[in-house]
């Protein structure tokens, strides 16, 4: 069943930033925009499972660290070979400085 | 140790994905993610700068090259030409590949095309092709781009000096691919829903051979040939002088690329046809770099690298005997020394995914 976390505090993330984040054997990646808000995604690329931790965020696109695919982080959508298979998205609300994602 | 097989669909391939030695986790030098972040960053105007000197130097050539024929005071003119299409385009093809060259999406995509021609590599196949020369780095069977083999190819390499057989297997390939159809070991490395783009990028480079071809004929002229697809070949040598260092005579089936990979400090011309490729262990560990931030990446992480070769020449001679020796016993390596700074080699990781005691 679908449950809301607590996954960091809103200033763990620097703007226009990602920050890894692994629950119950799974790992995420929550971003910061650069017009400050929150969202998240699988934390591993879809092309060959390297964590997206290291990657560049610019503007809305994250670019995996191995290979430079990217996505956009808003939608999961695969933007850039080698990647072809969208990330998974998760829902994210902001309550009192902190970060949350529903799982 | 049997021999190596280099096939993407033989024995050594097969057991590189058995063993775990394939897709593995790499040993990184550890940055500040900070510092790493500032590295990274895109920007336009140095690629800009680099492209406009490199096609303005192109056009010039051309146009002095194409006025003062048939004389032989041509023919410098036309050498410079080459290498600029034979060789410096190796590089934008790598660096526009990587899509770190430029910040605008567009401009890395334009270059990358207009390389991709030069080099007459297929700009789909060879996305898919690099893209595993960075997960499986000198991992027999499974990197597609390994230059020196063991033992080394020694003819291989001398024809690619002038380009021969790596132009020519480019032509044969576009020509298959235009056919419609795909060489069995591309089909490794390309997602099927990426074979109709090989193919459309096919036709149109044979289109293009075609009118090239056919101008030639039509103004029985040499000139549209050393112009388009001539200069693959006789400008090809710096291209292939530079690219035999970046892996040759050191480790392979290893995971930390200070092992497989050589940095080699060069002259500024050479830093400009091969766009700072010789920091080539920096570039594998960090390939998001662009070209352009590598010295400074280079300075950041030197103290956990092998010292670097002071020249071209200089690496060549320790590159020249070790493929000498691999002639003759192919489990030869280079196994440079590490500053006492640096943190030691990770053999570990290689002998871990192969089940064999580390020394
Ligand atoms: S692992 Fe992410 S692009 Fe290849």
């Amino acid at each position: 069943m679908a449950q809301w976390i607590d996954a960091c505090a809103t200033d763990d993330i620097e703007e226009e930033d990602l920050i890894r984040f692994d629950h119950d054997g799974h790992t995420f990646a929550i971003y910061r925009s650069p017009d400050d808000e929150y969202f998240c995604t699988d934390g591993l690329c879809t092309h060959e499972n390297v964590h997206l931790e290291d990657g560049l965020v610019m503007d809305y696109v994250i670019e995996c660290p191995k290979h430079n695919g990217q996505f956009d982080y808003r939608t999961g959508e695969a933007k850039r070979a080698p990647v072809c298979v969208n990330l998974g998205t998760y829902p994210v609300r902001v309550e009192d400085g902190r970060v949350l994602i529903e799982v | 140790m049997a021999r190596r097989d280099y096939s993407m669909l033989g024995s050594d391939a097969r057991r590189a994905v058995e063993t775990g030695l394939a897709t593995a986790e790499w040993y990184h030098t550890d940055i500040p993610r900070k510092d790493m972040k500032a590295l990274m960053k895109r920007t336009d105007s140095p690629a800009i700068q680099d492209t406009l000197i490199l096609f303005g130097c192109m056009a010039v050539f051309a146009a002095v090259a194409i006025a003062l024929w048939p004389s032989w005071v041509a023919v410098p003119f036309w050498l410079a030409y080459g290498v600029l299409y034979g060789s410096a385009m190796d590089s934008r093809w790598h660096e526009c590949g990587h899509g770190t060259a430029f910040k605008t999406p567009w401009m890395n995509d334009a270059v990358y095309q207009i390389a991709s021609f030069c080099m007459v590599r297929n700009p789909v196949t060879w996305r898919w092709s690099h893209a595993r020369h960075h997960t499986d780095t000198i991992i027999v069977g499974r990197d597609p781009e390994i230059v020196a083999m063991r033992p080394p190819a020694l003819i291989r390499i001398l024809l690619n000096v002038f380009g021969i057989l790596d132009a020519l297997n480019g032509w044969k390939r576009m020509l298959l691919n235009a056919s419609g159809r795909l060489d069995p070991e591309e089909a490794t490395f390309i997602p099927e829903q990426e074979h109709p783009k090989v193919v459309r990028v096919a036709r149109i480079w044979t289109v293009i051979y075609a009118a090239t071809l056919a101008s030639a004929l039509l103004a029985q002229s040499w000139i549209p040939l050393l112009f388009i697809g001539l200069p693959r070949l006789y400008g090809a040598w710096h291209h292939v002088m530079t690219g035999v260092l970046q892996h040759a005579g050191l480790a392979d089936n290893v995971l930390d690329h200070r092992l497989n990979s050589r940095t080699v400090y060069m002259n500024p011309v050479s830093r400009f046809i091969y766009w700072n490729m010789n920091y080539h262990v920096e570039h594998h560990m960090f390939p998001m770099v662009p070209y352009h931030r590598l010295p400074e990446l280079h300075e950041m992480i030197k103290h956990d690298l092998p010292e670097p070769n002071p020249s071209i020449f200089a690496a060549y001679a320790e590159v020249w005997p070790a493929l000498k020796r691999q002639l003759r016993y192919e489990d030869y390596f280079l196994r440079r020394d590490l500053p006492a700074t640096a943190r030691p080699y990770r053999e570990d990781l290689h002998a871990d995914a192969l089940g064999i005691p580390a020394e």
